[in-house]
């Protein structure tokens, strides 16, 4: 079984921007860092498998700056040491167990689609919408192939078009969000031309993909386990639309299960910082869509602060610098939130017979049968939560339906994703004095 | 221009860009389900990022691992569930 001790002096949790950023700044500031990724390649969710110049910039500027990048690392434990002040985590990679010890952690893991349930969801073509954009850029076929793009969010136009352009025939997309709330985002943003938000509303209309707001798709058809149609409905209209594949989720939710796991405090929803990202655990940072959904600048910002921040009272400055420009980012993320909350009638899609934690395949009507209920009461009734996710795709879909806080639905357990046997039995076998340290400390 | 990798699926030989990750070879090879449920649904990928689990399958004899996250490599044995 093949081991790895790593030391730094800060870790970053999460290759995407803001990790990245975070990881450039710390070690700009000469901190020996380390960035661990799950992912094969660097660039989270927004740049996956795509050579866009701004992230191999960002990645180049993170290499030339001497992060130390593991990738295909997939924490699954992390822990604060006895003494507080270093922070041990735990990976799993190709090669078998690493450990990375740290003075300092930057979490910025990002954020997953919501998804909700609703009568066919488990039919093979209903994803993410997100997710299929990521499947395709994974070299899923989809050239030819009929999509509906539907949920809630700006993701939703941008993923029609990226369809659009990989050859897919893009029925319409289906914003649940009513027009008039858009509407009032869209001129909130005529005073900030640096959001090109508008134009990407306009997006599907320029390759030709009608886009209803104020509808939804309220139920999946098949044959033979795969989607064959979908019913919409805006208003007191409903239709059936034919397509192979329903690409289909409801905003993000921030993968909070290693804050959570670390004892950082959470608040509505979100990992709460302080104006240094710092969490309510001293030396544990956040940063990115754990904080707060607010898009690619906000999460770019968000990193540097944290990387500098983290890099003690040298860094400080350069972060107070920024702080301006993410108080202008978190003022347009508030009112993109506001304007595609979710409406209470996705609450009533699922019905009795629906599957709604799809590991353990926990119908609504044992849900409902424990209603109110929560978390816990959930998982000791019906097994949801108990699955191979862990509740992540079910955990944050009940706390929209039954109104439990996101955060009680989280299972911050270790290990937070299967390893293998082999790996686990390493994590006793470890020398906790034999560290390689990485990097020259500048 | 990226490379054509050969790869099995339930022991069919299937072609695939390198880059391409085994969840999309998966339906490449025209197999359109990756696992069973627990009560027998035959289910296919939902979240694209490694978090749903719903695309595992067995490679090279390791059972659970996610699709969507594992790259092909030349000669891989990829088993579905379904």
């Amino acid at each position: 079984m093949h081991k790895q001790s790593l030391a730094c002096d800060v870790l970053v949790i999460g290759g995407g921007p803001a990790g990245i950023a975070a990881a450039c700044c710390a070690a700009e500031s000469a901190q020996r860092a380390i960035l661990l990724d799950d992912n094969p390649a660097l660039g989270g969710q927004i740049w996956r498998g795509k050579a866009n110049s701004q992230a191999t910039r960002w990645i180049d500027r993170a290499r030339q700056a001497g992060v130390q990048i593991v990738g295909g690392a997939q924490v699954f434990a992390v822990s604060a040491r006895e003494d507080r002040r270093t922070v041990l985590a735990q990976t799993e990679t190709p090669e078998g167990l690493c450990t990375v010890q740290c003075e300092r952690a930057i979490l910025a893991t990002g954020a997953r689609e919501r998804f909700l349930p609703f009568p066919g969801w488990t039919l093979r073509g209903v994803t993410g919408a997100g997710g299929l954009q990521a499947l395709v850029k994974g070299g899923w076929p989809i050239a030819g192939k009929r999509v509906v793009v539907a949920g809630s969010g700006p993701l939703l136009p941008a993923v029609a078009a990226f369809l659009k352009t990989h050859g897919a025939d893009v029925q319409l997309v289906a914003e649940q969000a009513p027009w008039s709330r858009l509407v009032n985002f869209g001129m909130g943003l005529a005073l900030r031309p640096a959001v090109a938000m508008q134009a990407l509303m306009l997006l599907p209309q320029l390759v030709g993909v009608p886009y209803h707001a104020g509808c939804h798709v309220t139920a999946a058809h098949g044959a033979r386990g795969a989607l064959t149609a979908v019913t919409v409905r805006q208003g007191e209209r409903t239709w059936q639309v034919d397509c192979d594949y329903l690409a289909c989720g409801f905003n993000l939710v921030p993968n909070l299960e290693l804050p959570v796991l670390l004892g950082c405090a959470v608040q509505d929803g979100f990992a709460a910082v302080n104006e240094w990202q710092e969490s309510s655990q001293p030396g544990v940072y956040c940063a990115g869509e754990l904080t707060g959904i607010g898009g690619l600048e906000r999460s770019l910002i968000e990193g540097q602060i944290a990387g500098y921040a983290a890099a003690g009272e040298s860094g400080r400055q350069r972060a107070r610098a920024l702080f301006a420009r993410r108080r202008d980012l978190h003022t347009y993320a508030t009112r993109l939130n506001h304007a595609f909350a979710l409406g209470d009638a996705l609450k009533t899609l699922a019905s009795a017979d629906t599957i709604v934690c799809r590991c353990e395949d926990a119908r609504r009507a044992q849900l409902d049968e424990i209603a109110p209920g929560s978390w816990r009461a959930a998982k000791l009734h019906t097994r949801c939560g108990m699955g191979a996710c862990q509740g992540r795709v079910c955990g944050p879909s009940l706390s929209f339906l039954y109104g439990w806080p996101i955060e009680a639905t989280v299972s911050a357990r270790p290990p937070l994703f299967p390893v293998r046997l082999e790996t686990l039995a390493a994590t006793g076998q470890q020398e906790p004095n034999q560290h390689e340290t990485t990097g020259e400390k500048r | 221009m990226a490379e054509l990798i050969t790869l099995t699926v339930n022991g069919v030989a299937v072609r695939v860009l390198e880059g391409t990750t085994v969840a999309a070879a998966v339906a490449i090879a025209g197999q359109p389900f990756t696992r069973r449920s627990a009560t027998g649904e035959p289910r296919a990928p939902l979240c694209g990022m490694g978090i749903c689990f719903e695309c595992r399958v067995r490679i090279d004899g390791r059972a659970d691992a996610r699709s969507c996250q594992t790259l092909c490599r030349p000669g891989m044995e990829v088993r579905t569930d379904a």
